[in-house]
């Protein structure tokens, strides 16, 4: 394989295996903040255990979410030095700032949080942890703000063969990067939302610590909630924004070919790539798309055939990636509103269906959120800045097959070897259920020095 | 032009700050197995760098982004040239960070075992592999026209192989000066003794290094034309000396002081001799990299200069606050008795 297969194959792999961590350290950092917050707030040491329990959680999976970004960090120069010295000048700029306002808070913050219980006062305590809250979904703005401007290019001019910077304010306030902050936040606290529920219906389904999980459970209903309102929305946003600026991932998205006006959503649909065009087309609701893209009934959709072959991205995966995301996102909708309507109740821990299905539902929104992303990368094919920058002309030059081979071994090996481990200590801690001993936090152990 | 030469002080600046503090981490990383005897003496070990160890790598990442904003070119070129380096440095960095994490979480004997030496082996590549990449940026990469001449056994040169020796060295000191100040008892005086011992082959490759870097490199060049220069490698060396001296006062704490200072004073000694370049092309001198033909815009410099100059103090605050919070030596009482310590 050459040069860029590789470098896309392994660009690809770890940021979606980044990206594993990445929405769960989103939602549940607010959670857990929210959590010490009650217990501050009422004294109340459900709260405290609650705290912990789930916060425990959070930093097994905080560790891989740190160590897998770095090599992100590292990735643009190593792997796509031409693209890097392109676009530097204005997709450098959101990075620096990134760690600069995020990355420092969040982990100065997160050492005070973990070694902190008896060295700081309760409220600083707590302040902490929101802290690191705030700054998780701060790193998430800024490094969506420079993903945003590679699919939708916005304050820079091409001069001295490469796009410089003209307008911060633009860059800043990318309609395009803005929606696709609040997206993928909102997957975040859906993730959060059902992993929080999935997990207390396992104990529930067990009838272990009851009242715990059953306000564990209300809590993560509440915020899916919240989570699945935004994540819809902006969702509906989202389109209109690529139908605006991407006509090529919006048709491959909806598998449009032929460009129409009033164009029509099929239910059951086949794309036919190699004869461009789909095999079936059935349960029509007419004008949908058309009403989807720019919010009116009758506008024109761009079709693929009016684009050159090489020019379009590959349908198959952005058109049921999207469909599948689309079709999670239904579904954890109504899963939600019935967790909602059912932890308001009595006896939540004796729905034994709907506890089972809650439960099976904890990897749902990882799959949407991960999908979510084919599609809004392999829907941005062939360019890696769309209109500015192929994807192509983006690789390093300097770098060798066997060089890209062997790290993709390596991270593949590494990678597998501490997600393993990670999954298999929270599954460890999530079963054993919440730790009645809270001594180094209630107790203060001695404090020296000073 | 004022621009490109804040952001190469700014640039300088990073890395320095960045190896003092993830320096005595690599340090105590290294030290882990040497030093400490029991588990509950590693785990104190851990347990005095647990609060701060990523908010000092951030100082890395920072670094790396920095370069990006200010200096895309150099960022492209420098990580898409030491790729095998910046590789091996990732996966190090990687097994690290997780194994601090990691380390406690299981009770068995092997696990613990694999993790202490992963610790070791995941804080001393680190800290020779900067070494040596940091070596062959003084030294300057072979670039030409055409790109990159060089290779990886290539970085592996005599004054590469040096400054990773000097890096391995100063980092070891360094985190045993931490250690002696952050734990109590026999383990601070164990730790003192690691850094008295280590103190004079310090001293040794420090003075190989200097004398090596008049023949290999043209870092002496901006000296010779401003003397007045100078004054960064002396304190250099006066820092370096002053470890010992402090040291065999039982001042620890100000030896540990001393021993920030060279560790910012040896890198700005490299750095003040590389300016106006950022990597020097050993080939060529027109194919170095400088400041002049790597930078950014010079609005993105602005902007990114404002964003620094807010915020980069508001950091340094917060940090020192975090640093006094967990000012007191960790014992083993506190961390036996305690289920949130790693
Ligand atoms: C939507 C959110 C999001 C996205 C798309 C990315 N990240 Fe990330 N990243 C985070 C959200 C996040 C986070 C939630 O803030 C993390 C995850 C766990 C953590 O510790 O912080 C994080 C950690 C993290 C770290 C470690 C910070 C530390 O040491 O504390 C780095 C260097 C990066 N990321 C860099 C990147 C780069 C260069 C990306 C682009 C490909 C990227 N991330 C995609
Ligand atoms: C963390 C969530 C992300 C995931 C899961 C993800 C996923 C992917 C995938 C699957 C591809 C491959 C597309 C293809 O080659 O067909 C890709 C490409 C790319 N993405 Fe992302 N991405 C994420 C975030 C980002 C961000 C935030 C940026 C930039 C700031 C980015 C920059 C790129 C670049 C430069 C490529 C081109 C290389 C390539 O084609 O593989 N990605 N990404
Ligand atoms: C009806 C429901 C949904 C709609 C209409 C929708 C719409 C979209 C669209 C159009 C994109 C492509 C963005 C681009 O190309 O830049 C996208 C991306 C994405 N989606 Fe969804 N989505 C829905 C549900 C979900 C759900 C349930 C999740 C996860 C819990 C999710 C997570 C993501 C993520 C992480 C991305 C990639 C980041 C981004 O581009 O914003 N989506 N979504």
């Amino acid at each position: 394989m050459d040069v860029l297969t590789l470098s896309r194959l392994q660009f690809a792999a770890t940021t979606m295996f980044h990206f594993i961590f990445v929405p769960l350290t989103l939602g549940l950092s607010i959670l857990t903040a929210y959590m010490e917050t009650r217990y501050v707030r009422t004294g109340d040491e459900t709260y405290l255990k609650m705290t912990k329990f789930w916060g425990k959680l959070f930093l097994i999976n905080f560790a891989l979410g740190v160590v897998t970004g770095i090599t992100q960090e590292f990735q643009f120069g190593m792997n796509w030095a031409e693209y890097s010295r392109y676009v530097g000048d204005i997709f450098g700029a959101p990075l620096a700032i990134e760690a600069t306002v995020a990355f420092f808070l969040e982990s100065v913050f997160i050492g005070v949080w973990i070694f902190g219980w008896n060295k700081v006062s309760k409220v600083t305590h707590a302040i902490s942890i929101w802290l690191v809250a705030i700054a998780t979904n701060l790193s998430a703005l800024w490094i969506l703000l420079a993903n945003g401007w590679m699919q939708n290019p916005v304050g820079y001019v091409l001069r001295n063969g490469r796009a410089e910077m003209v307008d911060f304010m633009a860059v800043v306030t990318n309609p395009y990067g803005i929606i696709k902050f609040v997206h993928t936040v909102s997957s975040g606290y859906m993730v959060a939302a059902f992993f929080v529920m999935g997990i207390s219906a396992w104990h529930l389904l067990r009838k272990n610590q009851v009242d715990f999980f059953v306000r564990s459970f209300r809590m993560g209903a509440l915020f899916g909630l919240l989570g699945v309102v935004l994540v819809l929305l902006s969702g509906d946003f989202h389109a209109v924004e690529i139908a605006k600026t991407q006509p090529t991932k919006f048709a491959a998205m909806e598998s449009v070919w032929e460009t129409k006006r009033g164009v029509g959503m099929n239910l059951l649909i086949l794309p036919d790539p190699k004869n461009e065009c789909n095999a079936v087309e059935k349960i029509c609701i007419p004008n949908l798309v058309s009403l989807l893209a720019f919010h009116d009934p009758n506008s024109e959709i761009k079709g693929l055939k009016d684009f050159p072959k090489e020019m379009r991205p590959p349908v198959q995966a952005t058109f049921w990636s999207f469909r599948i995301m689309v079709g999670l996102g239904s579904f954890t909708a109504l899963a939600v509103l019935a967790a909602v309507i059912l932890s308001m109740m009595k006896s939540l821990e004796k729905r034994t269906l709907f506890l089972q299905i809650m439960l099976l539902s904890l990897p749902l929104p990882y799959l949407a959120a991960q999908l979510g992303w084919i599609v809004a990368e392999m829907g941005r094919q062939p360019w890696i800045v769309y209109g500015v920058l192929k994807t192509s002309e983006g690789v390093s030059k300097a770098v060798t097959s066997p060089q890209v081979i062997g790290s993709l071994v390596g991270f593949t090996l590494i990678y597998s070897l501490l997600g393993a481990i990670d999954i298999y200590l929270l599954a460890k801690y999530a079963r054993k259920g919440p730790d009645d001993d809270l001594s180094g936090i209630i107790k203060p152990t001695t404090v020296k020095g000073a | 032009m004022e621009l490109q030469i804040t952001w190469f002080v700014l640039w300088g600046v990073l890395w320095a700050v960045y190896f003092m503090l993830d320096g005595f981490v690599f340090g105590t990383g290294m030290l882990h197995n040497i030093l400490a005897r029991t588990d509950g003496e590693k785990r104190v070990l851990i347990n005095t760098i647990g609060p701060v160890w990523d908010g000092n790598e951030v100082w890395l990442i920072t670094a790396g982004g920095a370069t990006f904003a200010a200096f895309p070119t150099t960022y492209a070129l420098m990580f898409s040239y030491l790729y095998t380096a910046l590789l091996l440095l990732l996966f190090s960095l990687i097994v690290r960070g997780v194994s601090f994490e990691f380390r406690g979480k299981l009770e068995g004997e092997g696990w613990k075992k694999a993790w202490d030496v992963a610790i070791q082996v995941s804080n001393f590549l680190p800290a020779l592999l900067f070494g040596v990449a940091f070596g062959n940026i003084f030294k300057g990469l072979p670039m030409d026209a055409a790109g990159y001449q060089g290779s990886f056994i290539s970085l592996l040169n005599p004054y590469g192989l040096l400054t990773g020796v000097l890096f391995v060295l100063l980092f070891t000191v360094h985190g045993a000066l931490w250690l002696s100040v952050k734990t109590v008892g026999d383990l601070s005086a164990r730790a003192k003794g690691i850094a008295d011992k280590t103190w004079p082959a310090l001293l040794v490759v420090a003075v190989a290094f200097l004398a090596y870097t008049k023949f290999a490199t043209k870092l002496f060049d901006n000296y010779l034309a401003n003397p007045i220069l100078f004054v960064v490698p002396v304190i250099a060396v006066a820092a370096l000396a002053g470890i010992r001296v402090l040291s065999a006062k039982g001042a620890t704490l100000a030896a540990f002081a001393a021993s920030c200072v060279t560790v910012l004073s040896v890198v700005a000694t490299g750095v003040v001799g590389l300016f106006p370049n950022l990597i020097p092309s050993s080939i060529d001198p027109a194919y170095s990299l400088t400041i002049f033909n790597s930078s950014s815009s010079p609005y993105t410099l602005k902007i990114m200069t404002i964003v620094a100059f807010i915020f980069v103090p508001i950091v340094i605050i917060y940090k020192i606050w975090v640093y006094r919070v967990f000012r007191a030596p960790v014992t083993e009482e506190d961390v036996l008795g305690n289920k949130q310590a790693y």
